[in-house]
C-alpha cells in the first residue's frame, strides 16, 4: 500500500476545510432526501457548511464573508487549561 | 495571435525581427539586445510601461500558440531569450518592490514549523485585505453597458487562455502540490469536455456582447498593466525557480475569484443577459469555491511542506497578483468615474 492509499482509504475522501466548506472527492453520488441526483457540474465538489451560501448544496464562499468558524471560541476559564 | 501593433521602439525592432527568420539577420539580432539595453534605464516604471510590457508579451507568445506568420523557430532563439532574461529581471524586481509594498510579512513563523493549512490560512487572510476599487461592484449595481464590454476586453487577455500559464508548473512540483495542481487545472480544461473549458465560456460571454472571441483580438486595445497582469502568469510559470510563485499566484487569483464573479453575473443580468453570457460567472462562483480550498492547502501548503524555502516565493506570488490588480482596478475605476473610457483607443462595436 503506498502512501496515498493510507492517507485516502476506500473510494472518496471528505475534507472538513478550517473555517470553510466540506471538500469531497472520489466516488460518490449527491441526491436529494427523494433519491434524485443533485445538479453537479465537477468531481470534486465543495458543500457548505456555513448555510448561507447562495447555491446549496456548494459552497460560494460566503463563509469568509460572515466570517464563519469551524472551531468553538475558548470558553472563559478555559485559557490556563 | 495576430501580430500587434508596436508601442516604441523595442516592439517595433521585436516585431520586424519576428518578420524575418531566425539566423537571417544576426546584426538585427545584436541590435534588438542593444535597443533593450539602452532602453531599459530610461524606463522609470516597467509595470506600466507600454513598449516593453507588450515586448514581454509577445516574447512570451512565442512559447503559447504563437503570432501569426512568425516563424516557430524563434521560440527557443539565443539572442530572444538573452532579451526576455533582460526584461524579466527588471520586471521581477519591479514587481518583488510592489509586492513589498502592498504587504510586509513580518510575523509569520518559521516556514519549517507551517503546516499547510497555516499557509492557506495565511493566503486567505492577504487575500481578504484586497486592494484598489471595486470593479466588481461597479459592474453589479452601476457599470454601463459600454462599461460591461470594457470589462469584457481587459479580461480577454487572460481568460482566452484561461489557466495556461499556470500549466507550466505541472512537471516542476511533485507530490501532493502536483496532484492539486492537476485537480483544478483538470477543472479549468472542462474536465475532459471541450465545450466547459473555461477560456471558451468566456468566448461565449464576449460573443454574446458582440465581441470578436478570437485569442489575442484585443491586444491593442488594453493599457501596459493589463498585459502585465498576464505577464506576471507567463514570467511565474515559465521559470522552475519561481514554481512557489506562480502557486501563490493560483491561489489568489482563486481566493478573489467567487465573490467578484457573483457580482459580475449580477451586472450582466441586470443588463437583461440570459444564461448564455453569464455562465462563465456562475460557473466560476461554484468552482472557485473549490479550487481555493485546493489551491491553498494543497497546492501552496503542499509545496511548502514539501520545500519550506519556498515560503517567501509563495508569498510573493501572491501579493504580486493583488497590487497588480490594485494597480488595474485603479486604472479601470479611475477613467469610468470620470466618464473615459479605461481602453488605449476606441473599440469600435462587433470587432
Amino acid at each position: 500500500m503506498n502512501q496515498d492509499q493510507q492517507q485516502f482509504p476506500g473510494n472518496g475522501s471528505i475534507v472538513l476545510c478550517p473555517d470553510g466548506p466540506i471538500l469531497v472527492r472520489g466516488d460518490f453520488d449527491i441526491v436529494t432526501p427523494s433519491g434524485q441526483p443533485a445538479p453537479r457540474q465537477r468531481r470534486t465538489v465543495a458543500l457548505c457548511r456555513c448555510g448561507a451560501s447562495a447555491i446549496k448544496p456548494y459552497c460560494d464562499g460566503t463563509h469568509k464573508m460572515i466570517k464563519f468558524r469551524t472551531e468553538s471560541p475558548a470558553a472563559p476559564g478555559d485559557s490556563d487549561q | 495571435m495576430k501580430i500587434p501593433e508596436p508601442r516604441g521602439p523595442v516592439t517595433a525592432g521585436l516585431l520586424s525581427l519576428l518578420s524575418g527568420h531566425p539566423g537571417a539577420d544576426p546584426s538585427a539580432q545584436a541590435h534588438l539586445h542593444q535597443l533593450v539595453t539602452v532602453q531599459l534605464p530610461l524606463v522609470g516604471d516597467i509595470i506600466e510601461d507600454e513598449d516593453l510590457q507588450l515586448a514581454l508579451f509577445c516574447l512570451y507568445e512565442l512559447h503559447y500558440t504563437g503570432l501569426d506568420g512568425v516563424d516557430d523557430r524563434w521560440e527557443w532563439n539565443p539572442d530572444l531569450i538573452r532579451v526576455r532574461h533582460l526584461l524579466e529581471v527588471r520586471f521581477e524586481n519591479a514587481l518583488r518592490s510592489a509586492a513589498h509594498q502592498h504587504a510586509e510579512h513580518t510575523s509569520l513563523p518559521p516556514a519549517e514549523t507551517m503546516s499547510s493549512d497555516d499557509v492557506a490560512a495565511v493566503l486567505f487572510e492577504l487575500a481578504a485585505q484586497g486592494g484598489g476599487p471595486s470593479v466588481s461592484r461597479h459592474v453589479a449595481k452601476r457599470a454601463d453597458l459600454e462599461q460591461l464590454r470594457e470589462f469584457l476586453i481587459h479580461k480577454s487577455v487572460y481568460q482566452l487562455k484561461e489557466a495556461d500559464p499556470h500549466t507550466w508548473a505541472i512537471p516542476r512540483l511533485s507530490g501532493r502540490a502536483k496532484a492539486a495542481l492537476v485537480e483544478i487545472q483538470a477543472d479549468e480544461y472542462g474536465g475532459g469536455r471541450p465545450d466547459r473549458m473555461h477560456s471558451v465560456l468566456f468566448g461565449r460571454t464576449m460573443r454574446g456582447l458582440g465581441l470578436n472571441d478570437q485569442y489575442g483580438g484585443y491586444v491593442d486595445a488594453v493599457p501596459a498593466i493589463s498585459l502585465a497582469s498576464v505577464n506576471v502568469m507567463s514570467l511565474f510559470g515559465l521559470n522552475r525557480r519561481l514554481r512557489g510563485a506562480i502557486a501563490g499566484h493560483l491561489a489568489i487569483y482563486e481566493m478573489t475569484s467567487s465573490r467578484p464573479n457573483q457580482l459580475y453575473g449580477q451586472g450582466f443580468r441586470r443588463h437583461g443577459f440570459g444564461p448564455d453570457v453569464t455562465w462563465y460567472f456562475d460557473e466560476h462562483v461554484e468552482a472557485d469555491a473549490v479550487h481555493e480550498q485546493i489551491a491553498g492547502r494543497d497546492l501552496a501548503g503542499g509545496l511548502v511542506e514539501a520545500e519550506p524555502g519556498l515560503l517567501g516565493d509563495v508569498l510573493f506570488g501572491a501579493t504580486a497578483v493583488l497590487a497588480i490588480d490594485a494597480r488595474l482596478s485603479s486604472l479601470i475605476m479611475d477613467a469610468w468615474d470620470n466618464g473615459r473610457s479605461s481602453l488605449r483607443a476606441a473599440v469600435p462595436a462587433g470587432l
